[in-house]
């Protein structure tokens, strides 16, 4: 057991769900509730790391943390070290591959919501302020919860991205997923059975919250 | 608790017929409007039409939950809306009271939570109080820990006047709140509005497809179609426009009388009314008398005759005067006789009209079954 790449897995866990939950909750809210020109198009955006070989995705983000890219020189200069191949660098990283992870369940949970309700709370003198924090926000809770557990169990599994951007830099960038990879390659399958069970028992944890998180939304309604 | 409980707002404001609200609208899409009208203090008025005739978004610009592009709203001297100087108060700053036909309670809530979250504007130490005495006053004692999911439609709805209440309107908009509803619960739900209304000094605006709600609860109507007001008046005059055909269709033109019950004959079994066309008999009815109640006798219900004929089972022969003769399809004329104060209506055929020879200014005796004579919405 690799507890060094699990540990890392579980912190590159943790900074993308915080890091991820408010920008998801803006985004998932606005596409739930605005219209503008070009909405099926970002829609269609928000889905592509679905589709794409995790691969390519590692490889556009490498180019673009790299040392010849605006981005990797902006963040060289304010920090002294590169983006590509550390923490930071993969934590972009994996907060742009779990974009659709977080998303989707979060704007469907938000258009659960009936539009009488939300107007409800406005003629009954709340704020837009006070009718996302009293009305939105916790009819809404459990799809935002389900979006974040995904998130989590979804980073500690993620290989490709990971080896692309990250490498496989011990105590920086070594995950558990790569760190699995590395122990096959070893010959070493004990401790590859041992941290495959881990992951499998983490996620089979996070399906049965998302499942009992999504019939209680299903309760709610009445 | 309930008779504690005080709705009334500043006496100055309270001066019943003051108009209040005033609304002029005009655009041409997405839904075409082109009305102006004004609400008045203490006035249930009822806007009627088919669906798609825009009752609906009138209202919800009242509230501000809809903007169109070409449009005037203003409550007691303060501008909500103006699309001329670009004003536009969000619903929240906006003292209104909408009452949603799917109920929109927050259902994470309970009911007592539901009232309470309009309430604000109260310090916090005021607001438990006074969602209960507005609970009670619904008739809902007991339920204020049940969530919506926990209550019977009726039951919902009646949290929703009460949170809509909450916010101490000044204009309490209730839009179709009864249609979701089966029958005797509405009709318990007509009392309870007609109990509350009288205690309101506010205007208070009905959006109603339905003819029936609207000759039970409203004062004055407002018929609409297509976003314009094709008849405007108090509810007896205007359910006695037989020309109007979503009247004549939906409600099956007749008059509604105000009366008041005058003396109940047990013996009989039949009710007295004094109404401004005169002395009525009418069925037994379940109030006491001095109750001020409504009655509508449907047009068809009413046979002229040129004197008071004998040996007939007919209990009410009112004499007046021919008003007007209206032809309508089908050989089928539209006869408005003048009895009292009120235009009594008549359909007759126009075989009839002929055979009797009716015409304007000829004294003429409208006979009406006391079986005719209901209290609509009950």
């Amino acid at each position: 057991m690799d507890w060094e790449a699990l540990i890392l897995s579980i912190e590159l866990g943790i900074a993308t769900v915080f890091g991820l939950a408010p920008i998801a909750i803006w985004a998932g809210r606005a596409l739930a509730y605005r219209e503008f020109r070009g909405k099926g198009f970002v829609e269609a955006l928000v889905a592509l790391p679905l589709l794409l070989p995790p691969t390519v995705v590692g490889f556009y983000l490498l180019v673009a943390f790299g040392r010849h890219s605006p981005l990797g020189q902006a963040f060289e200069a304010l920090t002294g070290h590169l983006l590509a191949f550390s923490f930071e660098g993969l934590l972009v990283a994996s907060i742009l591959i779990n974009i659709p992870f977080s998303f989707q369940p979060v704007q469907r949970a938000f258009e659960a919501i009936e539009p009488s309700i939300r107007e409800a709370g406005a003629v009954s003198g709340l704020s837009p302020w006070q009718v996302f924090f009293r009305i939105e926000l916790p009819l809404a809770w459990p799809g935002i919860v389900t979006a974040l557990v995904l998130t989590f169990a979804h980073t500690l599994g993620e290989f490709g991205v990971v080896l692309m951007v990250g490498g496989s830099i011990p105590g920086e960038t070594k995950t558990i997923a790569i760190a699995i990879y590395d122990r096959v390659q070893a010959f070493d399958d004990r401790s590859a059975n041992i941290m495959a069970l881990t992951l499998l028992a983490i996620s089979i944890v996070a399906l049965g919250i998302t499942n009992t998180l999504s019939r209680r939304i299903g309760r709610r309604r009445g | 608790m309930a008779d504690t409980l005080s709705l009334d707002r500043a006496p100055s404001l309270a001066a019943a017929g003051r108009e209040v609200v005033t609304f002029e609208a005009r655009t041409e899409s997405p839904i075409p409007l082109d009305l102006a009208f004004s609400l008045r203090a203490g006035e249930v008025t009822a806007l009627f039409g088919a669906s798609g005739s825009g009752k609906t978004t009138v209202l919800r610009t009242i509230a501000g939950l809809w903007r169109p592009a070409n449009a005037r709203v203003t409550c007691d001297g303060t501008v909500w809306y103006d699309t001329a100087t670009g004003l536009c108060l969000p619903p929240h700053r906006r003292r209104v009271g909408l009452v949603f036909q799917d109920y929109a309670l927050f259902p994470h809530m309970t009911a007592l939570k539901n009232v309470m979250a309009a309430l604000d504007h109260l310090p916090k130490a005021e607001r438990e109080a006074r969602a209960r005495a507005l609970l009670a006053l619904v008739h809902l004692e007991g339920l204020e820990e049940r969530r919506p999911a926990e209550l019977s439609g009726g039951q919902k709805q009646r949290v929703a006047v009460a949170r809509a209440l909450a916010r101490d309107p000044e204009v309490l908009l209730l839009d179709e709140p009864f249609s979701a509803l089966d029958r005797a619960v509405r009709v318990s739900l007509y009392g309870e509005i007609d109990a509350i209304r009288t205690r309101l000094a506010c205007p208070i605006v009905l959006v109603t497809h339905d003819f029936e709600e609207v000759a039970r609860l409203a004062d004055r109507v407002i018929v609409l179609e297509r976003g314009r007001i094709i008849a405007e008046g108090d509810v007896g005059s205007i359910s006695a426009r037989a020309d109007i055909p979503i009247i004549a269709a939906a409600a099956e033109a007749g008059t509604v009388l105000i009366a008041t019950l005058a003396e109940v004959l047990h013996d009989r079994r039949l009710s007295v009314l004094d109404t401004p066309a005169g002395r009525i008999l009418a069925p037994l009815l379940d109030a006491a008398p001095g109750t001020r109640l409504r009655v509508r006798i449907p047009s068809r219900d009413v046979i002229l005759a040129d004197r008071v004929p004998e040996g007939l089972s007919v209990h009410n022969a009112l004499h007046g005067r021919v008003a007007e003769i209206a032809p309508r399809p089908g050989a089928v004329a539209d006869v408005a006789v003048a009895v009292g104060s009120v235009l009594l209506r008549a359909q007759v055929m126009e075989d009839a009209v002929a055979k009797l020879g009716l015409a304007p200014g000829r004294p003429v005796v409208a006979l009406v079954k006391s079986v005719a004579v209901t209290v609509p919405g009950a």
